[in-house]
């Protein structure tokens, strides 16, 4: 039985979600029959144009609102997910790093932490100094001390952004991580730190990871064992995570897929139609 | 005429004038007599079910870490004391304190106006007690005074008259708890409170409200400060209630005063709320700080007003609200409003209302809660106080009283 099955996944969205750019219309279809298998402890990486319906395939496997599947299915450990909602799926040991967290005044950094570890909010009372979230913020490069009363997000750097949700993935122990664009936004000594914590910790809890990137500067510490090249709403291209980032550098997603003749690459930019 | 007499007068005058905001409530409907209660030696004494309603309201029964409490029931000054040890503080009913001293005509409607509407001159036409609290100068308090305010009678009208004045160099913290008791679901409740914080004073003063369903609230406030003084008010209401009105008002009138106003109120059911708060800035370097977290649920109407007027030199103001919608029959309605009379005052507001973020939620619910539990984490966020000024053990047992208050409405 493998982890993550999905077995010709057609999602449309609707128009209940809004804020992200490549948003289309109401009912537009943007999975097409999508496959994907991941085993346990594997690490994945998926690229592709804008549009190419990357996030639409994390939502999908998040369960969330406003993402209908038309047909096809998503099996994780063997278990159906579609319809189950999404702290469900959280329960079941998915998690992710979100590459923009909202912000949610009045919520402590500390309390989403000890939340996605399932540990009920900091009651100073029980627990005098602590001891959930402290030593994972510290592990995350975060100074306990500054971060643990904050507000999720209110203030924070793109960076610290970044750690604190890598915080939040490792509280939740999951046995599949999705991470959403993990070095956008970040200088280059904070990703090389986020990178060596990450990549150690899927080593040491055999985690499967799914890393959805348009660099290659994490993938020697995250060491991905496949990459998959994303367009039009499926997956098209699969192989060498390495050979295929220098192929793509090389030519771009156009000539590199055989979509359309050199040197077009417009259409690129604005996400392909095939 | 003697000043008492003149009072009368000018209230006898206004008692058919409406409030300016505001549901105009017949005060007639309400009964004004009810039965004396003897006092008691501490609040133990009284009822369970007083007692427990009182704790609701942030008033503690066996009166551990208060320098002194005061109790009313009805029309019955049933306790005013300050603790043996506490020297600096006097707790006394308004009616005892007139008869004994003086002086006291000096601060009688001086921060409040008698002919302000009908609502403040029944408080002065038909005065049920009140408390009268003086820190005295120099005297450090940081265990506060707790004064409860409780109307035990159904369809009872309570129309009280309290006098806080803090001497100079003192430091005060008040908790004033109001509730009713669980057999009554009607009243109404008139409160006029007179601030007076003097050079280098500090006052806080956290209000809570807990009503019954059907009873009306008309708070009337006001306060003054002087030279390097700080007065901090927070108003905490969390159950329905018919309605409640008020627009407390604070001057700054010595150089360096500062205030403080904030409110947390959760409006369920058909409740009627129209808060706010104003500030006169006076003297140079006087500052405020307004702000109010409210949420409207079920079919709660909430108006949420502010009024910040500079009227000298290097004075400073920020007023802010904002507000969460739960619900569609819900409405919040800000009117935040600034007024520069000087070159140099700087004053801003902003004010922001909307509902929960999908996002909020599902990023919330992807970390493992459910809907509900997602919703009510937001919402104990948005209200979390965060109140400069309070004593750390004050702070720490504000949230317990309010985490209580909303697990039992939320």
């Amino acid at each position: 039985m493998s982890l993550l099955e999905i077995k010709d996944l057609h999602v449309e969205i609707g128009d209940s979600i809004s804020g992200r750019g490549s948003t289309p219309a109401k009912g537009k279809k943007v999975l097409n029959g999508l496959n994907l298998t991941m085993e346990q402890g594997e690490v994945h990486v998926i690229m592709g144009p804008n549009g190419s319906g990357k996030s639409t395939l994390t939502m999908s496997i998040l369960g969330y609102p406003g993402y209908e599947i038309t047909a096809g299915t998503i099996t994780f450990s063997g278990t159906e997910l579609n319809p189950m909602p999404i702290y469900e799926r959280a329960r079941l040991g998915i998690s992710i790093a979100y590459q923009t967290p909202p912000e949610i005044r009045g919520v402590k950094l500390r309390d989403i932490i000890r939340i996605a570890g399932s540990k009920p909010l900091w009651n100073p009372q029980d627990e005098p100094e602590e001891n959930i979230a402290t030593p994972l913020l510290k592990k995350v490069g975060l100074n306990p001390e500054q971060f643990r009363d904050r507000d999720i997000g209110v203030g924070f750097s793109g960076g610290e952004r970044k750690r604190a949700e890598i915080a939040q993935v490792f509280a939740a122990m999951p046995k599949l991580m999705i991470l959403d664009e993990p070095d956008s936004g970040v200088d280059i000594d904070s990703l090389k730190t986020i990178a060596v914590d990450l990549g150690e910790y899927i080593k040491e809890n055999a985690c499967a990871c799914l890393i959805i990137t348009h660099y290659r500067h994490i993938l020697p510490y995250l060491k991905p064992d496949i990459a998959h090249v994303m367009c039009g709403g499926k997956i098209m291209k699969s192989g060498n995570p390495f050979e295929i980032f220098t192929k793509i550098e090389e030519k771009g997603y156009c000539e590199y897929l055989g979509l359309c003749p050199p040197g077009i690459k417009e259409e690129t930019e604005r996400g392909m139609k095939i | 005429m003697s000043w008492k007499e003149e009072l009368t007068k000018k209230a006898s005058d206004a008692q058919d004038k409406p409030a300016k905001f505001g549901e105009d409530i017949d005060i007639s409907q309400f009964r004004e007599e009810a039965s004396v209660v003897q006092q008691v030696a501490s609040i133990s004494q009284l009822p369970d079910d007083v007692a427990g309603n009182a704790k609701s309201v942030g008033i503690n029964p066996d009166e551990d870490n208060r320098s002194g409490t005061f109790f009313q029931l009805d029309h019955s000054v049933v306790l005013a004391c300050q603790k043996k040890e506490m020297e600096g503080v006097e707790v006394l009913s308004t009616t005892q304190a007139i008869s004994q001293y003086d002086w006291l005509k000096d601060y009688y409607w001086k921060a409040a106006a008698v002919d302000a509407d009908k609502y403040t001159a029944m408080a002065e036409l038909h005065q049920n007690a009140g408390y009268f609290i003086r820190a005295k100068a120099g005297a450090r308090l940081t265990m506060p005074v707790q004064a409860c305010l409780f109307i035990g009678t159904q369809g009872l009208v309570q129309s009280v008259h309290n006098i806080i004045i803090a001497e100079e160099g003192s430091e005060l913290h008040v908790i004033a708890g109001c509730t009713t008791h669980p057999s009554v679901s009607s009243g109404m409740h008139i409160g006029v409170s007179e601030f007076y914080v003097k050079k280098g004073a500090t006052v806080t003063f956290t209000m809570i409200h807990g009503w019954a369903e059907d009873v009306d609230v008309r708070p009337r406030t006001g306060a003054i400060i002087e030279e390097g003084g700080t007065f901090i008010s927070n108003y905490i209401c969390f159950k329905p209630v018919r309605s409640i009105q008020m627009y407390p008002t604070a001057t700054c009138v010595g150089k360096d005063a500062r205030v403080r106003f904030h409110s947390l109120i959760y409006g369920s059911k058909n409740s009627l709320f129209d808060i706010g708060s104003r500030v006169f800035l006076q003297a140079e370097g006087s500052r405020a700080e307004m702000t109010a977290r409210i949420i409207a649920a079920d079919s709660s109407r909430m108006i949420s007003r502010g009024h910040l007027i500079g009227e000298v030199s290097e004075t400073k103001g920020h007023l802010e609200c904002r507000g969460l919608l739960l619900g569609n029959k819900a409405s919040i309605h800000a009117i935040p409003e600034i007024e520069g009379k000087a070159e140099g005052c700087d004053l801003s507001h902003e004010a922001a209302v909307g509902k929960i973020q999908q996002a909020q939620l599902c990023y919330l619910m992807s970390r493992g809660l459910n809907e509900e539990e997602a919703t009510a984490l937001i919402v104990r966020g948005f209200l979390d106080p965060e109140i400069p000024g309070l004593p750390e053990h004050l702070k720490y047992e504000i949230k317990r009283t309010i985490e209580m208050t909303s697990e039992k409405v939320m």
